[in-house]
């Protein structure tokens, strides 16, 4: 049995390899890494994709969110090896190649939906998934607040996120 | 925080899968890994091995047949929310899908995945509870059907051995014309229920409660039926002193001691409060005799 605490060194690593390939933005990425190596590492220290951020490492926080397959998910919760053949979006995938932002962006912008920013990408990747899902859409305050009930910010205090999770909806035409 | 070292294996066929848990005391299954993650980076969770299923033949999808839901070992929960033909057979598991987690989370979480983590105040194992939902478990020396009333042993433990693969479970339709209804008291939208109740209610042609079901998460190391309180209703018109009399017959079913979260009384009185509203709403949406 493998421990995780060994009292003498070993002569090599027992962390396993594993060549990982998948799709990020549109890209094919293949690489070889720990099989304990989480999703969101995987990002943003194989792939230098720092746009997705790590906030509690235990899927509460939201800050790590991306598209797996097209559906949201936190990249935390996720091992790399676990998305190998899959399909990853992140926020930096999001606006336009020449800079021009997404109208989600464009809301939190207009909105002053975020201050620190930090829990933005997966706050932006999480409404993003929704907005592309077929299922009706709850617009409510209620229905908003339940829509981004897992994603945290200790900024805001909300109110200006709902205000643009609204205002996107008019930018998409689904309101 | 990281998951601590493990071997790791993705094998195509549910008997590989089976071989690969046999050969490692300290093996465990990988499906949707929302709770097993958390579990592993916090250490509650150390296996030598994980397992990963997603890419085993035959473990996706959900059936409707002959009224029975059949729900694969890699169905997400929000599949079987989402899904159209488990609305029509059963709204109730639309209803207490709502309460699990966020939508992220239920994107990549597995509904057999949620049974055997087992926590006892998860909505999954409650709702099979209610239901009288079974399991089907394949392990090296064949299959087996578990009832879920017999799965749920205590605290995150199942009476699945530990070279078995739950690779479906199966909930029943609601009977025609039964209300159901479910609710929760959480500190956080999102979070593990302090208390969830789930009931149904059948009333016969006199608008009397007949066939009540009612269980609880929160309130013991596993989730639990409520056959006292169902006694006390089953044959009454529902009236208040019926509720009161379901209320007081449910509160030795609390046994969960004081904790972080809440008191032992406190959770008595949640759950009180949850069967009377629980009740009481099961009953409205029920089509029974004179309330057609």
């Amino acid at each position: 049995m493998k421990r995780a605490i060994r009292p003498a060194i070993p002569e090599r690593s027992d962390d396993p390899r594993v060549e990982v390939a998948l799709t990020v933005n549109g890209q094919e990425v293949r690489r070889t890494v720990s099989v304990r190596l989480l999703l969101s590492d995987f990002l943003r220290h194989e792939l230098g994709l720092t746009g997705t951020h790590v906030g509690c490492e235990h899927g509460v926080c939201g800050c790590c969110t991306v598209h797996i397959d097209g559906k949201a998910g936190r990249s935390c919760l996720t091992l790399a090896v676990q998305a190998s053949g899959c399909d990853i979006r992140t926020i930096e995938d999001v606006a336009a190649a020449d800079g021009a932002l997404h109208p989600i962006q464009q809301a939190f912008k207009e909105c002053h939906a975020l201050q620190c920013g930090f829990c933005t990408p997966g706050m932006v990747m999480n409404i993003l998934s929704r907005f592309e899902e077929s299922e009706p859409l709850d617009l409510s305050e209620n229905g908003i607040r339940d829509m981004l009930s897992g994603n945290l910010c200790r900024c805001t205090g909300y109110i200006n996120i709902i205000a643009a999770v609204r205002r996107a909806a008019e930018l998409l035409g689904r309101a | 925080m990281k998951p601590p070292l493990f071997a790791y294996q993705a094998p195509k066929t549910v008997d590989e899968a089976i071989k690969f848990l046999a050969s490692d005391a300290d093996a465990m299954v990988l499906a949707g890994g929302q709770s097993l993650m958390p579990a592993m980076n916090f250490r509650v969770a150390n296996p030598s091995l994980l397992v990963d299923i997603q890419h085993v033949e035959g473990l996706k999808g959900i059936a409707v047949v002959d009224g029975a839901i059949v729900i694969k070992a890699m169905t997400r929960h929000r599949e079987l929310e989402l899904d159209p033909d488990v609305r029509r057979a059963n709204p109730l598991i639309a209803e207490i899908m709502a309460h699990v987690a966020h939508v992220p989370i239920r994107n990549r979480g597995t509904v057999v995945g949620s049974l055997c983590h087992a926590d006892p105040s998860a909505e999954m194992p409650l709702l099979f509870v209610l239901l009288d939902g079974t399991l089907i478990a394949k392990g090296p020396s064949g299959t087996r059907e578990i009832p879920a009333t017999q799965f749920f042993q205590s605290f995150l433990t199942t009476t699945r051995k530990q070279d078995e693969i739950v690779v479906e479970a199966r909930l029943p339709a609601l009977p025609a014309g039964a209300g159901a209804a479910f609710d929760e008291v959480t500190r956080r939208h999102g979070d593990y229920a302090l208390v969830g109740v789930g009931c149904v209610v059948e009333l016969d042609g006199g608008g009397r409660a007949q066939r009540v079901r009612l269980a609880a998460c929160g309130i013991a190391d596993r989730p639990v039926r409520l056959k006292a309180a169902e006694a006390a209703l089953n044959g009454t018109a529902l009236a208040s002193a019926d509720l009161d009399a379901a209320v007081r017959a449910a509160a030795d079913a609390v046994t969960q001691s004081d904790d972080m979260n809440t008191s032992a009384s406190y959770r008595r009185r949640v759950l009180g409060g949850l069967i009377r509203r629980l009740v009481a709403t099961a009953a409205q949406r029920a089509h029974g005799g004179s309330r057609q």
